[in-house]
């Protein structure tokens, strides 16, 4: 996977290692290695001795793994459908891809060249089945195309490597003189059948032969479902800001929309760089919608987070988390539709600054003030019928409760004097105390009651003091004061 | 003795002419930690269930601590939005602002911020008015400087009115209000109190054994100051 750019010349022989069990092993070989009698899957030590110049790089694999992943998601300009296969292959669903692109042979060229164009080297082939492709593309001709009919005469003449099998069924393979695959499928089945009928698949010649051949199922699973309702743009020539057609291309998918009498409650914004990347944008609404200059809006300020790379020349817009939508008519006399004016307010709030941000603060069963309020996101739908506190409360709940300093304490009701913020605050009246116990399904042992009062200070400011714990209650020392909030 | 209701009616309108609630008010709070503003504004918003969105910056969140529904109410649904910079709490609001469905735009701002200046408060103004929702600008730790608010409220919290039933608790909230700048209405000092079960703000002046001076003008009258 290394790009033309960064690729040593040809004519050195070099060699990716992996660890082995008995020190590195051979990952993989270039062309000059390969000449000098150099085999994947062996040592590394044995081939420095057979070709003493040889240049040994570490492989990642790990790194060609993601890179495949995401050649799998730009290979989706041809096809919607495609996987990785094992470390070293892509499979392409082609069907009924393929005339959109003028027939399977000028598919292949097309693919050859983009592939070359990231720097790329390919082997194609077309065939009905997995396992047939596999096969072709790895030992066939050059862009091997093969129909359903000709599937047995053209893989007969492929080595008993095209079957997908370990290395040790292989060698057995070879040992009883069946070296292609045409000497597998003239064997009696049942013979093939007695021999092979307990072993797994990988070792299972007869299994891979009725994969190849089509006789069992090997369906192609992409990794996330197929988009439905995708509108794209291709762009003569790469650019890096996508601003100026997000307007046409919300009004083509809103157009969708509005034929599938759906509307969407997210949106995907997926850019086809030029250097073989993609990058995703999303955006969410809180109610469905199909409203084209509503949804461009949503996109304002997020396209400077977009990666552009050596720029793009795709851009495709994907509608998703579908619901129907009646048309609605507006108001005779010109005005809006409030809860629609509201829903888009909460886009445009929850598109900016994220989720977590915009809440929706309700009321929960629980007598622990701070348990007592729930924040749901925006998005999500409205809450049924909230549970009304029994006793007054604060219109003003810190974070944080803070501790003040007691000055003057009197053995029953709050401190007659406390310092709170460097303050000195003067209790002239109090309400309470309200007892709240710790929840004891939910708190960590040990944890104390509190005592809430409703106190006036000198200067009128009323506020919410609860002392934490009682002096003889054998839960820590001796009780400490917060504040906790502020009446009006 | 100057003795001034303001009943709010169902569809949110004062009955004295020139006191609009659908305007941007701002106001400064005496001390960090004083629910007494957000009281004060709480009970000026018009009545129903319309929603209210309610803009707050860190550091007020941080210092002031957060609008807990359970004192507040639960008929009035809240939107709320915690964001970093004043800045984006203008854009917040003068967005809300956009949006008739609300029942008003609260937004906290901490100190003196220098996208706070006489445009926006203009802009704000202007929207507020245009879509009929009042927008109350809360404003700690700040100087009144050059604004365009319709209203400029300082407003501080004073002892609360006797509890009917116990001399010891307090009662009904009382608040220190001084409308030192306004469009509309002839700047002065009160005391309010709230009628909580009646969800009703009484003003009475706050100098007691002065009487109306004839010559006060009009309460149209443009104010100066």
């Amino acid at each position: 996977m290394d790009r033309q750019g960064n690729a040593p010349p040809d004519d050195i022989p070099l060699v990716l290692a992996r660890d082995g069990q008995h020190g590195p092993v051979v990952h993989a070989a270039n062309r000059a290695a390969r000449l000098a009698g150099i085999m994947a899957g062996s040592r590394v030590v044995d081939m420095r001795a057979l070709c003493p110049d040889l240049q040994v790089a570490y492989a990642d694999q790990a790194g060609d793994r993601a890179a495949l992943d995401r050649l799998v998601l730009w290979a989706r300009r041809w096809c919607p459908w495609n996987v990785r296969d094992g470390d070293d292959g892509l499979i392409l669903d082609t069907t009924g891809s393929d005339h959109l692109l003028g027939g399977e042979a000028a598919m292949l060229v097309e693919m050859e060249t983009q592939l070359s164009l990231l720097g790329l080297t390919s082997r194609l082939a077309v065939a009905p089945t997995w396992g047939a492709a596999w096969a072709l593309a790895r030992h066939g001709p050059v862009r091997a195309i093969c129909g359903a009919e000709d599937l047995a005469m053209k893989l007969g003449a492929l080595p008993v490597t095209g079957l997908r099998l370990d290395p040790a069924t292989v060698l057995l393979l070879r040992r009883l003189g069946l070296k292609t695959i045409g000497a597998v499928m003239d064997v009696p089945r049942l013979s093939l059948t007695r021999r092979f009928a307990k072993t797994a698949l990988p070792a299972n010649p007869l299994l891979r032969l009725d994969q190849v051949l089509g006789k069992l199922a090997e369906p192609v699973s992409s990794i996330d479902p197929a988009p439905r309702l995708v509108v794209q743009t291709r762009l003569a020539e790469p650019i890096f800001d996508p601003t100026p057609y997000l307007p046409a291309l919300c009004a083509d998918l809103c157009d969708q929309l509005q034929q599938a009498g759906q509307g969407c409650r997210r949106l995907h914004l997926t850019i086809y760089r030029t250097d073989g990347d993609i990058s995703h944008l999303s955006v969410a609404m809180s109610a469905l919608s199909r409203d084209p200059v509503h949804l461009n809006g949503l996109f304002r300020d997020k396209l400077d987070r977009i990666n552009p790379g050596y720029g793009f020349d795709l851009i495709a817009l994907e509608a998703a988390d579908l619901g129907g939508v009646k048309t609605v008519q507006s108001n005779l006399d010109g005005g809006s539709d409030d809860d629609l004016e509201l829903a888009h307010l909460l886009d445009r709030l929850a598109a900016r600054f994220g989720d977590r941000a915009v809440t929706r603060p309700v009321l929960r069963a629980s007598h622990i003030p701070e348990r007592a309020e729930m924040r749901l996101p925006v998005l999500a739908d409205a809450p049924a019928l909230m549970p009304v506190p029994a006793s007054e409360r604060p219109i003003r709940l810190l974070d944080q409760p803070e501790e003040v300093r007691v000055l003057y304490a009197v053995p029953e009701g709050p401190p007659a004097q406390f310092v709170w913020r460097r303050q000195t605050h003067r209790v002239t009246r109090y309400a309470g105390p309200e007892r709240i116990a710790p929840e004891w399904w939910r708190d960590r042992p040990g944890t104390r009651l509190r005592d809430y009062f409703k106190v006036e200070d000198q200067m009128g400011r009323r506020l919410w003091l609860y002392r934490e714990g009682l002096h003889s209650d054998g839960r820590g020392g001796d009780p400490r004061w917060f504040v906790h909030g502020m009446f009006a | 003795m100057a003795l001034l209701h303001m009943q709010k009616t169902l569809q949110g309108y004062p009955p004295q002419p020139g006191l609009s609630c659908f305007t941007l008010s701002e106001v400064f709070v005496e001390t960090v930690a004083d629910a007494a503003a957000l009281g004060f504004a709480l009970a000026r918003l018009p009545r129903g269930q319309r929603p209210v969105l309610w803009v707050q910056d860190r550091v007020s969140r941080k210092e002031s601590g957060y609008p807990c529904i359970a004192g507040i109410g639960p008929l009035r649904p809240i939107i709320m939005v915690n964001v970093t910079r004043a800045a984006d709490v203008l854009w917040t609001m003068e967005d809300g602002l956009r949006c008739r469905s609300l029942g008003g735009v609260i937004g906290e701002i901490w100190g003196d911020p220098a996208v706070l200046d006489f445009t926006a408060t203009k802009r704000l103004a202007l929207r507020s008015e245009a879509a009929g929702v009042p927008c109350w600008l809360i404003r700690r730790l700040a100087h009144p400087n050059l604004s365009a608010a319709r209203d400029r409220w300082r407003i501080g919290a004073r002892p609360s009115a006797p509890h009917p039933h116990d001399s010891q608790s307090p009662g009904a909230p009382r608040w220190a209000v001084e409308l030192f700048r306004s469009r509309h209405a002839k700047p002065g000092q009160w005391v309010a109190s709230y009628d909580r079960t009646a969800d009703r703000v009484d003003l009475v002046a706050a100098v007691s054994d002065r009487t109306l001076d004839a010559g006060d003008g009009p309460a149209g009258q443009r104010a100066a100051g």
